[in-house]
C-alpha cells in the first residue's frame, strides 16, 4: 500500500502539536510492512540554494524531492517531497497576515515568528492565506498526477484542499485527519472561510480520523458528519530523549508550571486564579507560566493586580532543551486547556517525571488514568489539586511514577496500526 | 453433626464530603449527609427492611431449626439511628427471637488491627457495648473488618475473651485442605476459626444473577444437591456474605429473595445439615487442624490479602497520618472529636484510594462516591489535616509525651513478644 500524505515538517523546524504528531505518526507507520508513505510538506524557500529546487510541471511550482534515510529513526526509507509554499501549521487568517507582514522586513525572521507563537490580533484577513492554501492544491493536483498511491491523508484544514484536489485527480480515496477544529482555535467565534475549506474536506473524505473523542463530537455535531464516517484515534508520544534527566533544583520552592500558547484556548486565566488561591495558602511555592500569546500582556496585568508578581514568572517562549529543563525544575505540570483536541504536551511532562493537572475539555484527559482532571473553569478545584499535590508526598509520587509508565505505553506504532486498518476501510469501501 | 453457618455482615460507612483545603481549619464537619442518608434509604428499603422481615418469617416457621449470625458495625448502627430507625427495631425483633447471634467487631470497621492493638482493643469493646445495650447480648465470637485474620490478631482476640473467630478460606492458607471444619489458632488452640466456604458463599452472592455463570439459574434445590455431593465427613459449611446480597447487590427481581425463602426448607429437609450460630458451633465441634496464618488475610479480591485497603502509597500515607493521632486522641474527652476519629477510621475510606480500582473495577466501584483514587485519596487528606489541628489542639502533647508515648508502645511490643516466647518454650518443654 502506498499512502499520499499531506503533513508538516517535522521538528525539530516547527513547534506544536500537529508537526509532533505528524512526525510521531509517520515514525508509527514506517514500522508497518507493506506500507510506503509519499509525504509531501509545503516549505518556504528563501535562503537556500537554488540548485536544490527543481522547477516541475506547469505551473511552476517549486519541488524537492528527496529521499531521506534514517534521519529520523525511520524504519525504512520514506520519500519525502517539499512544495514551495508559505503555508504553515497553527496560522489563522490572523497570523498569515502578521507573518506575511513581517516577511517583508525579512525572511529568516519569519519563521521564527510561527515558533514563537505569538500571535497579535491584526482583525484583518490575510487574502494570501487563500491564495496559497490554492495554490498549495495545484501542487497536490500535480503530485497526484506523476505519483502512484492507493490512499491520501491529509493533516488539518490547510491540508484539506491538497487532499482533494489529488483525490480528484487520482479517484483515490481520501482519510482527513482532524487534529483541531476552529471551534478549538477561535474559542467558539469561527472563521466562516476557515470552516468552510473544513466542511468542505470532512464531506469529500472517505473517511475521517479524530484524535480524541471530544473532536469526534465536534465534527459530527458541529460540521454534520455522518458519524459512522468518523473514527477516533488517540495520539502518542515518541520516548523522551532525555531519560537521564538531571534533578535542577536549587530551592525548595515548589514550582507549578503552565507551558504553551498564552492564548485563549489554553486557559492562562484560569492558571493565574488557581495560583492567586494557593498563595494564599501556602508559602513556598513558585507559578511558572511559560510560553508566549495573545494573552501575556493581560495575564501579566492580572498577576500584578492580584499582588503576586513575587511568586509567578513569565519565561516567555520555550524551546527544545530549553522545555525539559523546565520540566526537571517542576514539581507539577498544568494545562488548563478550554478547548484541547488531544494535548501532547501532559504526556511529554509525564515522561519527564512530573505529575500533571488537566482540564476535562482535552482530549487526553480521555485516555488518562493517573492524571488530576478538573473542568477547565473549576479553579477551586483546580486550586485544590494544586495544594494536594504538594503537600501531600505519597500523592505526587504515586502519580508521577505510574504517569511515566503510563505515557511511556503510549506508543505511536499502535496509533499507527488503527490508521492502517482505516486506510484498508477506505480503499475497501 | 453438621452444620450450616450463615454469617451476614452489615456496615455503611460515613461518606465524606467534598472537603476543600479552603476549608482546612475553618470547617470541621466531614460528611455528605445527602448521600449518606440518600444510601442508606435506599439500602434500608431495598433490603435490610425485607431481608429481615423474611429471615423473621423463616424463623417463625422453622423454629428453633433455623439461626443466623449477624455483625454490624458501630457506625452502620448510628446510620440507622440517624436515618433509618426502623432498620434497628427489625433486629430488636430478629434478637428476641434467640436465633440470632450477634457478632463482636471494631466499631468503626477501622483497620486498627493493622496499627495499634490497644486501640483495637478499645473499639471492640465500645462495640461489643453497643450491642449488648441494643439487643441484650454480649458478643461472644469475633469478626474483624473485612474478616481480616492473622496469627498475631487471633492470638490477640483471645487474650480478650474471645473463644472464637471467622475469618476467610483463602486458598494460599488451606492448601489442600477444606474450610469445611473447625480449626485453631497457632498461638492459642483454644481459639477456634469457621473459615468461609468461598464458593459456595460467592455462588450466592456474586454469581446468583449471572446469565453467562454454568450453573444458573441457582435454585434452593440444586444448592442443596451440591451439599449432599460434599464429602461426607465434612462437617461445617460457613456461608458468609454482604448482607446487601440480599436486594442490593442481588435485586429483589432475581429471585434472590425467593432462594433465601425456600432454601432453609430444602436443606433441613434434603441433607443433614442444621442451622447454628458462631457461638454453638465452637461448642459443639472439635478443630481439626491448626491455621497457619503468619500475614493478614481477608476476604477481598482474588490476592485475600489486605491490599484492597493498605497497598498502595496513597493508602499507606493516609493510614500513617491518621494513627499518628493516636496518643492525642487517647487523652481527649471530646466526644465530637472522638466520633469523627471513629468514622474516619471507616476501612472504606482507604478502599476509595485503591489503585486495583483501576483494574479490578466493579467491587470497587460499588457506592463509591470518588471518580478515581486519587480523588479519593485528595479529599481524605484535606480532611485528616483539619481533623489532625483539631486533635493535637484539643490535646496538646510535647514532645517528651510523644517520645514517651513511643517507648511505651515499644515495651508494650516487646512485653507481647516476650509472652509468645516464653509460651513456645512452654509448649516445647511438654
Amino acid at each position: 500500500m502506498r499512502v499520499l500524505m499531506f503533513g508538516w515538517e517535522f521538528p525539530p523546524h516547527i513547534s506544536g502539536g500537529l508537526g509532533t504528531a505528524c512526525f510521531g505518526l509517520t515514525k508509527g507507520l514506517s514500522t508497518i510492512k507493506n506500507l510506503e508513505i509519499l509525504f509531501v510538506v509545503p516549505k518556504t524557500y528563501g535562503d537556500e540554494e537554488k540548485d536544490a529546487i527543481q522547477l516541475i510541471g506547469a505551473s511552476e511550482i517549486p519541488m524537492k524531492i528527496t529521499k531521506i534515510k534514517h534521519d529520523f529513526d525511520f524504519h525504512k526509507n520514506l520519500e519525502y517531497i517539499e512544495a514551495g509554499s508559505n503555508l504553515i501549521p497553527y496560522a489563522t487568517p490572523e497570523d498569515f497576515y502578521e507573518l506575511t507582514r513581517k516577511k517583508i522586513k525579512g525572511k529568516k525572521h519569519y519563521i521564527e515568528t510561527t515558533k514563537d507563537g505569538f500571535i497579535p490580533f491584526s482583525g484583518k484577513y490575510g487574502s494570501n492565506l487563500f491564495e496559497e492554501i490554492y495554490n498549495y492544491s495545484l501542487v497536490a493536483a500535480q503530485i497526484a498526477q506523476t505519483h502512484k498511491f492507493d490512499v491520501i491523508h491529509a493533516h488539518d484544514w490547510l491540508t484539506y484542499p491538497a487532499g482533494i484536489a489529488a483525490k480528484k485527480v487520482s479517484g483515490k480515496p481520501l482519510v482527513v485527519h482532524v487534529h483541531a477544529t476552529d471551534f478549538d482555535r477561535s474559542g467558539g467565534n469561527v472563521n466562516p472561510d476557515v470552516y468552510r475549506i473544513e466542511k468542505q474536506g470532512m464531506n469529500e473524505a472517505d473517511k475521517i480520523i479524530t484524535v480524541s473523542n471530544l473532536t469526534r463530537r465536534t465534527v459530527i455535531n458541529n460540521y454534520a458528519i455522518d458519524r459512522k464516517k468518523v473514527g477516533t484515534i488517540y495520539n502518542a508520544v515518541e520516548p523522551s530523549k532525555w531519560v537521564n534527566k538531571p534533578i535542577d533544583k536549587r530551592t525548595n520552592e515548589k514550582v507549578v508550571t503552565f507551558l504553551g500558547r498564552i492564548t485563549l484556548q489554553k486557559g492562562p486565566e484560569y492558571f493565574v486564579e488557581a495560583a492567586y488561591k494557593v498563595i494564599k495558602r501556602m508559602d513556598n511555592v513558585r507559578f511558572v507560566m511559560a510560553g508566549s500569546g495573545d494573552m501575556m500582556h493581560k495575564m501579566v496585568e492580572r498577576v500584578a493586580k492580584l499582588g503576586i508578581m513575587d511568586k509567578f514568572n513569565f519565561t516567555g517562549f520555550l524551546k527544545g532543551e530549553d522545555v525539559y529543563r523546565m520540566f526537571s525544575k517542576s514539581d507539577l505540570y498544568i494545562m488548563p486547556s478550554v478547548s484541547e483536541p488531544f494535548g501532547i504536551s501532559p504526556l511529554e511532562a509525564m515522561q519527564s517525571g512530573v505529575p500533571v493537572i488537566i482540564s476535562k475539555q482535552s482530549g487526553v484527559s480521555e485516555i488518562l488514568k493517573h492524571a488530576i482532571k478538573v473542568d477547565f473553569w473549576d479553579i477551586d478545584k483546580t486550586a485544590n489539586a494544586i495544594y494536594s499535590l504538594l503537600n501531600y508526598p505519597a500523592l505526587s509520587k504515586t502519580i508521577r511514577d505510574n504517569g511515566e509508565f503510563e505515557a511511556n505505553n503510549l506508543k505511536w506504532e499502535e496509533s499507527a496500526k488503527k490508521v492502517f486498518s482505516i486506510y484498508k476501510q477506505a480503499i475497501n469501501k | 453433626m453438621k452444620y450450616i453457618c450463615f454469617y451476614f455482615q452489615l456496615h455503611q460507612p460515613f461518606r465524606l464530603r467534598n472537603y476543600s483545603f479552603f476549608d482546612i481549619g475553618n470547617d470541621h464537619y466531614y460528611y455528605d449527609d445527602y448521600l449518606n442518608e440518600s444510601v442508606m434509604q435506599k439500602v434500608a428499603q431495598k433490603c435490610y427492611l425485607p431481608a429481615n422481615k423474611l429471615i423473621l418469617k423463616l424463623i417463625e416457621k422453622h423454629g428453633k431449626q433455623f439461626k443466623i449470625s449477624y455483625s454490624i458495625s458501630g457506625s452502620a448502627l448510628d446510620q440507622f439511628e440517624l436515618y433509618a430507625p426502623e432498620v434497628i427495631e427489625s433486629f430488636k425483633k430478629l434478637a428476641n427471637t434467640g436465633n440470632v447471634e450477634f457478632l463482636s467487631e471494631t466499631y468503626g470497621h477501622s483497620l486498627a488491627s493493622q496499627s495499634n492493638l490497644e486501640l483495637f482493643k478499645q473499639q471492640i469493646t465500645q462495640h461489643s457495648k453497643r450491642i449488648e445495650e441494643l439487643f441484650g447480648q454480649k458478643p461472644k465470637v469475633f469478626r474483624n473488618t473485612e474478616l481480616i485474620y492473622s496469627d498475631e490478631i487471633g492470638d490477640f482476640i483471645y487474650e480478650m475473651g474471645f473463644k472464637g473467630m471467622l475469618t476467610e478460606g483463602a486458598k494460599h492458607v488451606l492448601g489442600w485442605k477444606s474450610p469445611n471444619y473447625l480449626y485453631y489458632n497457632s498461638r492459642q488452640p483454644k481459639l477456634k476459626l469457621l473459615l468461609r466456604n468461598f464458593k459456595l458463599s460467592d455462588d450466592i452472592a456474586f454469581r446468583f444473577s449471572n446469565h453467562s455463570w454454568n450453573n444458573y439459574p441457582l435454585t434452593p434445590q440444586k444448592f442443596s444437591n451440591w451439599l449432599n455431593k460434599i464429602n461426607p465427613k465434612e462437617e461445617l459449611i460457613n456461608l458468609f456474605m454482604d448482607y446487601e446480597t440480599f436486594g442490593e447487590h442481588q435485586w429483589a427481581d432475581t429471585g434472590i429473595f425467593e432462594f433465601l425463602e425456600h432454601l432453609p426448607n430444602e436443606i433441613l429437609t434434603q441433607t443433614q445439615f442444621k442451622f447454628e450460630t458462631p457461638s454453638n458451633i465452637i461448642k459443639k465441634l472439635q478443630p481439626v487442624a491448626v491455621a497457619h496464618v503468619p500475614y493478614p488475610i481477608s476476604w477481598a479480591d482474588e490476592e485475600r490479602d489486605i491490599t484492597a485497603w493498605l497497598g498502595n502509597d496513597l493508602q499507606k500515607e493516609a493510614f500513617e497520618k491518621l494513627y499518628e493521632l493516636t496518643p492525642y486522641i487517647q487523652k481527649s474527652t471530646d466526644e465530637v472529636l472522638l466520633q469523627d476519629w471513629q468514622y474516619l477510621q471507616n476501612s472504606d475510606h482507604f478502599y476509595y484510594m485503591s489503585t486495583k480500582w483501576f483494574s479490578d473495577g466493579e467491587v470497587h466501584a460499588y457506592f463509591n462516591p470518588y471518580k478515581d483514587p486519587y480523588e479519593a485519596f485528595i479529599n481524605y487528606m484535606n480532611i485528616l489535616s483539619d481533623f489532625s489541628k483539631r486533635a493535637k489542639k484539643a490535646s496538646p502533647i510535647d514532645d517528651r509525651e510523644i517520645e514517651i508515648n513511643k517507648l511505651k508502645s515499644k515495651i508494650l511490643i516487646q512485653e507481647q513478644e516476650i509472652i509468645r516466647l516464653k509460651k513456645q518454650i512452654k509448649n516445647r518443654k511438654q
